[in-house]
């Protein structure tokens, strides 16, 4: 058991390259996204706070940039990459009026009802606050990319 | 018989294992991947939530359980689901993480299962309902956040609650089912998907084997929850806001109530129900 833990350790030299590397793709992809990513407002929805007041966050995190709102960013904003999902399963909703990026890639996720978050790639596992769970699924995700949910 | 995994023959380890890998060869193991997946997405503590967080997480599991064992046993009709205690076997390196059946933990570099039959490299388990970019089955046995697998005690304190489940009826509510489920209190059911952590940690956990094995362990629970609570039944009785009462068919079949899977030996027995007494079923 001390094996596998040590095991765990010793992989941040390989994980830190891994992710090292995806962030030159990454830098590429942001490249090519400034106008989408340029849309969104400087401060979030700044003056329509929510319920539990404005917050935003837009920060690179171990290489992958994060960005979270907790009020709802119309479709036609970030993620119109042809990645994001339209329709059906509306971010407002499941999101409790909240949204999370990872690289300009929607990452589903929800409020329960203590305020709490969970996301897709962490959904036993509840974060008090958005950019706990966005740092948490960048952990999670260790370099892999966001996909279109299936 | 449904038997603890930890006494399955050699013959039976891999009769499973074989039937898991041809009903994956066959196209038919990923829709239980989606639609648990999309389940987990569409069930919410503000609107209808039928499979997660509410009083039907049990009886949604307890049928999903039978759909994928009927699957099973249409290839080998000798299968039945195994089921881990995880109050008993927690060794990331014995059973049922060995390479004659689920395999072992995920490699240090990138959780990748590297050992046993749903190992990438072994060309026979492809991730395709997934979140990620990633293809392969992912593990980390215990390493993720400091989380470690119930105790015995902790199970016990859970299965002495007397009330199945109360107002509000999700992940706030009191009572058995909301903290088997693990989103109150000790937190039994989501704190083994992460200790497992990998594809167990995400809505699509079907993905990694050992998912049938911890549920059916905690459909085993509730059979024994209501050997202990003869007097306890099923909550809500009456139709309730967002939740599936007593008589009202769930999602995705329509056609089942939880009231249709309460007594467990209508279709399958555990290896404790003759210790335990069970056999004549418990009522609504």
């Amino acid at each position: 058991m001390d094996g596998h833990h040590a095991g765990r350790h010793a992989a941040h030299p390989n994980r830190r390259r891994m992710l090292i590397g995806s962030g030159l793709a990454l830098a590429g992809l942001a490249a090519a996204t400034p106008p989408a990513l340029a849309a969104l407002p400087e401060n979030g929805p700044a003056g329509r706070a929510a319920p539990d007041g404005p917050m935003r966050f837009d920060e690179v995190y171990r290489g992958r940039r994060i960005q979270g709102w907790t009020e709802p960013v119309t479709h036609h904003g970030p993620g119109g990459d042809g990645h994001h999902r339209s329709g059906g399963h509306g971010h407002d909703r499941h999101g409790g009026g909240a949204r999370v990026l990872v690289d300009g890639r929607d990452l589903h996720l929800m409020r329960n009802a203590d305020g709490s978050w969970i996301s897709v790639v962490n959904h036993y596992q509840t974060y008090d606050d958005l950019r706990a769970l966005a740092r948490g699924a960048v952990d999670a995700l260790d370099g892999a990319a966001l996909i279109p949910l299936p | 018989m449904r038997k603890n995994q930890a006494t399955l023959t050699d013959a039976e380890k891999q009769n499973f294992v074989e039937a898991v890998l041809a009903l994956k060869r066959r196209g038919r193991y990923d829709r239980f991947v989606r639609t648990h997946q999309e389940f987990v997405m569409s069930d919410t503590d503000d609107g209808p939530r039928v499979a997660h967080r509410g009083p039907s997480f049990l009886p949604w599991h307890r049928r999903f359980l039978l759909d994928f064992e009927e699957e099973l046993r249409g290839i080998d009709d000798t299968v039945e689901l195994p089921y881990w205690d995880w109050t008993m076997d927690q060794d990331p390196e014995a059973a049922p993480w060995t390479g004659d059946f689920l395999g072992g933990t995920g490699r240090a570099a990138d959780g990748q299962v590297t050992t046993g039959p749903f190992a990438r490299g072994g060309g026979r388990w492809r991730i395709s309902v997934r979140v990620d970019s990633r293809d392969f089955l992912r593990r980390s046995l215990g390493a993720g956040g400091g989380v470690r697998l119930p105790t015995r005690a902790e199970l016990d304190s859970v299965l002495a609650l007397s009330t199945y489940d109360q107002s509000p009826w999700h992940s706030r509510a009191e009572g058995f089912r909301n903290q088997l489920e693990g989103w109150r209190g000790v937190n039994l059911h989501n704190r083994v998907h992460q200790w497992v952590d990998g594809h167990m940690a995400t809505g699509a956990s079907p993905n990694d084997p050992v998912f049938w094995l911890h549920h059916c362990f905690v459909d085993k629970l509730w059979a024994d929850w209501q050997r202990l609570h003869p007097d306890s039944g099923y909550l809500p009785r009456r139709p309730t806001r967002d939740v599936v009462s007593l008589e009202e068919p769930m999602r995705p079949w329509g056609d089942v109530t939880p009231a249709d899977m309460l007594d467990h030996t209508r279709f399958y027995a555990y290896d404790t129900d003759a210790e335990t007494g069970a056999g004549g079923g418990p009522g609504a």
